[in-house]
């Protein structure tokens, strides 16, 4: 191996779900010590942390984490963006180890969300007294409901509808099914929020958010955390044979802001980012879409799944409605995608969903993914979107040690 | 004469209301906000320029949830109005599936949302079908 490369040497995520009786900092320490455990190192070993966490954005999440479970002086970095924060903690970590400012680093991703509800454009204010315009629109009254939407069931609704626009093949009942996979798969996977598998007759007639995603369409609002420590080639070089077998490369690292497009500010355009994430990451790692063995990407919507079959290249411009229909993102198929579950059953606890996808991919990478380990798994892809927009995506690869 | 205020200033109110969008003197590029640059290419000019009033619906939801005190459902859209992407609700159309459609040729209107504390009227707007435009 080469003394620069990147790799994963412990990764850890807590049950995604209700967590009550745990607070920020307890679901983060658990994460954080379960990835050192799984790394055979310790805090005293870690020279950098990322954390993230978004709705409490403005509190030091690394700081408090470590005055739980360490104090040793390192930096700390606290990140926030968006969906993509958990990534994005990871990136920064890889690049002080890559910058050479350390040979160990750990990033951590944690929220509490269980219980909450529309995240954007959940509340809308009343109406002043008087109309006076205000903000860069010169809004009289806040728009919400009345130019369009601002929840993110509707945003990402028409973002699929815009694919069946371009592409045609889309229904109502195709996007369901995208969904009745995930919902199949999570079923497989006890740290997920919710196993249930449910028909496609209860997906479509379930409680309808923005059309065409129902309620089991959209992501899970949910508690959670997730972990990673990540080495440089030439520390992991000195360590165990065991650390060393357990280890999984991290062949590509890329993280993306928005192109400006011509409808860009009009509605979010979570395809060009994304595209260009997914072909610095093929470049990156040489390798290509058809050597990945599993992807986990952000169906934060089944509407969104559809435009990222393309958008991470998985199958020709236009072709994601075939990709789905052939059966190839399915746990058996050609190309599984979302067999934690995703992001509507495993579950959406933001910040850690960037690393949590991670977990999920190495896991199957180290062949430690019981039930539901995708047999001889050697490469995968994950991606994450933040609205606004972030995208990152990382392709992983077993280690050949 | 009663006082009338559009809901955001991209619409112009008038004989002929329409949406108006800050041009980049430069590369084109249209904007419904008030700027500090291109976001298209840096340059700092704009030139105010009036959109098309007619267009097509190029991608739409129908919002059956959302923030209290917004009357749902009501159908979200992205409209395609020659080349200037607009987002906007369409109105008069029934908000379902079997009557809203990707494609649909729609055109611009306008309608009081409200009068304020002194009596000035406040005009919002949407899109509705061309033709009843129903299929």
């Amino acid at each position: 191996m080469s003394s620069d490369d990147l790799w994963i040497l412990g990764i850890h995520m807590t049950r995604f779900g209700k967590h009550p009786d745990k607070d920020l900092v307890d679901l983060a320490s658990e994460a954080a010590l379960g990835a050192l455990a799984d790394a055979g190192v310790t805090i005293r070993d870690v020279g950098v942390l990322a954390a993230g966490n978004l709705m409490s954005a403005s509190a030091p999440i690394g700081q408090l984490l470590l005055k739980q479970i360490g104090q040793t002086g390192i930096p700390v970095f606290n990140v926030a963006n968006a969906c993509a924060t958990g990534a994005t903690a990871l990136r920064v970590a890889l690049m002080a180890v890559k910058a050479g400012e350390a040979d160990l680093g750990l990033a951590v991703g944690v929220e509490k969300l269980a219980g909450a509800g529309l995240l954007a454009g959940g509340s809308r204010s009343a109406d002043a007294g008087t109309w006076t315009p205000r903000g860069r629109y010169g809004a009289v009254a806040p728009v919400d409901g009345r130019i369009g939407t601002e929840t993110m069931p509707g945003v990402f609704a028409q973002i699929g509808m815009e694919y069946g626009h371009r592409y045609g093949g889309t229904s109502f009942e195709l996007f369901a099914r995208i969904s009745e996979k995930n919902h199949a798969h999570s079923t497989l996977n006890p740290l997920a929020a919710y196993t249930k598998r449910f028909t496609l007759d209860e997906i479509m007639n379930d409680v309808m958010i923005a059309y065409p995603n129902t309620r089991p369409m959209c992501s899970a609002n949910c508690d959670g955390a997730a972990a990673v420590v990540v080495v440089n080639g030439a520390r992991l070089a000195t360590l165990s044979a065991e650390q060393r077998r357990r280890a999984v490369k991290i062949s590509a690292s890329v993280l993306t802001s928005d192109p400006w497009t011509e409808s860009c500010q009009v509605l979010p355009d979570v395809n060009t980012l994304t595209r260009n994430a997914a072909a610095q990451a093929y470049e990156q790692a040489g390798i290509g879409p058809e050597d990945l063995d599993l992807v986990e990407l952000h169906d934060c919507f089944a509407t969104a799944e559809l435009v990222h079959y393309d958008n991470l290249m998985l199958c020709e411009p236009g072709g994601a409605v075939e990709f789905f229909e052939s059966g190839a993102p399915w746990r058996d198929g050609r190309l599984p995608v979302n067999v934690s579950g995703g992001l509507q059953s495993k579950g959406h606890p933001i910040a850690a969903t960037g690393i949590a996808n991670l977990w999920e991919v190495a896991t199957h990478l180290r062949g430690e993914a019981g039930d539901r380990q995708i047999e001889g798994a050697r490469v995968g892809l994950t991606h994450v979107i933040g609205l606004g927009s972030a995208c990152a995506v990382h392709i992983l690869e077993r280690s050949a040690a | 004469m009663t006082g009338r205020i559009p809901l955001v200033d991209y619409l112009v109110l008038g004989d002929e209301p329409h949406l108006a969008a800050n041009e980049c003197t430069s590369c084109g590029a249209r904007f419904f906000d008030r700027r500090n640059a291109c976001a298209a290419c840096g340059a700092t000019g704009f030139t105010r320029v009036p959109v098309s009033s007619t267009g097509e619906v190029r991608t739409f939801t129908i919002v059956a949830h959302a923030a209290p005190g917004i009357p749902v459902p009501f159908v979200a859209a992205v409209v395609d109005c020659d080349g200037t992407s607009v987002r906007a609700n369409l109105v008069n159309v029934e908000p379902d599936a079997d009557h809203v459609r990707v494609g649909m040729p729609v055109r611009l209107t306008t309608f009081p949302i409200g009068t304020d504390d002194e009596g000035t009227e406040a005009i919002g707007f949407g899109f509705e079908p061309i033709d009843g435009g129903a299929p």
